[in-house]
């Protein structure tokens, strides 16, 4: 630091970005994973991927299958927002039909 | 076996496929990759930072089979409760397809072309003999089984199986129905993908 930087500026330019207009999340409610049902999707195969992606246990990997399969959806997964996407994504790849969200219960 | 992956010793798996099935399945895997369309790679300039940086789409497919294999991230399908969260949502899933969406495109694309070469390598040697043996590695076994399973999604969605009594009346069809090869397919790729999974559990 040589002391001869430019303060920084007191007014911080406002930016309309669409977000703004959006009600801000309380930051400390988790993100969930959510696995949708789907008539294509193999049940063996659905319970393949939660064992090796997540590391479920068979018998976990099993419940949550027959959850989707008999509620039409299940959570797989919580954590930060950031961790779920990677989740989602993750389970794009896999061709499982996935969506996340804010865990308001 | 006919239609049925077997383990091979060591890790890997194997099946024994004659001419027309590895016909029928290279056509579907090449009909795929033409709806997922060219990487970016190949009109994309020499920089390879820019194609690092470059943003996906933002908007879903028009194509309800690519809907299905990118599906909106933020959209709860039971509905969002009001307009505002409806908004929120679509912003949301616009923002997470911009920067996942090609990512996701690639991979889908990488799958359905390592099923590509693994037949035309069949297809030399089983040529004269009617048929022969795909023997896939543990890693060639993985993209199969992603391949295996988009495609089944691909022809699903083209079917409109939406719900499990769908599927229950496409093994009813009649013989002369237009749908019914359509139908022998999806049904034969379902028991492929049944085996090769079980070849893989843990």
């Amino acid at each position: 630091m040589d002391g001869v930087t430019s303060p920084a500026p007191l007014e911080i330019e406002r930016t309309e970005s669409a977000e703004e207009v959006f009600a801000v999340p309380e930051p400390d409610v988790p993100w969930v994973t959510i696995v949708h049902n789907d008539p294509v999707n193999l049940m063996s195969y659905v319970t393949y991927v939660f064992q090796t992606y997540f590391g479920y246990s068979k018998d976990k990997a099993t419940k949550l299958m027959m959850d989707v399969h008999h509620k039409g959806r299940a959570v797989v997964s919580s954590g930060s927002r950031e961790e779920m996407e990677r989740d989602v994504q993750a389970m794009h790849g896999y061709g499982l039909w996935a969506t996340l969200q804010q865990d308001r219960k | 076996m006919p239609g049925h992956f077997e383990p091979l010793p060591g890790g890997g798996a194997a099946v024994a496929l004659d001419d027309v099935e590895i016909s029928i399945i290279r056509s579907l895997a090449v009909q795929l990759l033409e709806l997922i369309g060219p990487g970016p790679a190949e009109d994309a300039s020499d920089d390879p930072l820019a194609e690092l940086f470059a943003e996906g789409p933002s908007e879903p497919p028009a194509d309800p089979v690519l809907r299905r294999l990118f599906p909106d991230a933020y959209t709860d399908p039971e509905g969002a409760s009001g307009a505002r969260a409806a908004d929120e949502q679509k912003a949301h899933s616009a923002e997470f397809r911009r920067y996942t969406e090609n990512d996701l495109r690639a991979g889908k694309r990488e799958n359905a072309l390592t099923v590509v070469r693994s037949l035309d390598a069949l297809a030399s040697e089983a040529a004269g003999e009617g048929g022969a043996v795909l023997k896939l590695s543990p890693r060639e076994s993985q993209a199969w089984l992603r391949a295996l399973n988009d495609l089944r999604l691909a022809i699903g969605s083209r079917l409109e199986i939406t719900d499990e009594d769908d599927t229950d009346l496409l093994y009813r069809l009649p013989d002369d129905d237009p749908r019914k090869p359509m139908v022998m397919a999806y049904l034969w790729l379902g028991g492929l993908q049944e085996t090769l999974v079980t070849t893989l559990m843990p």
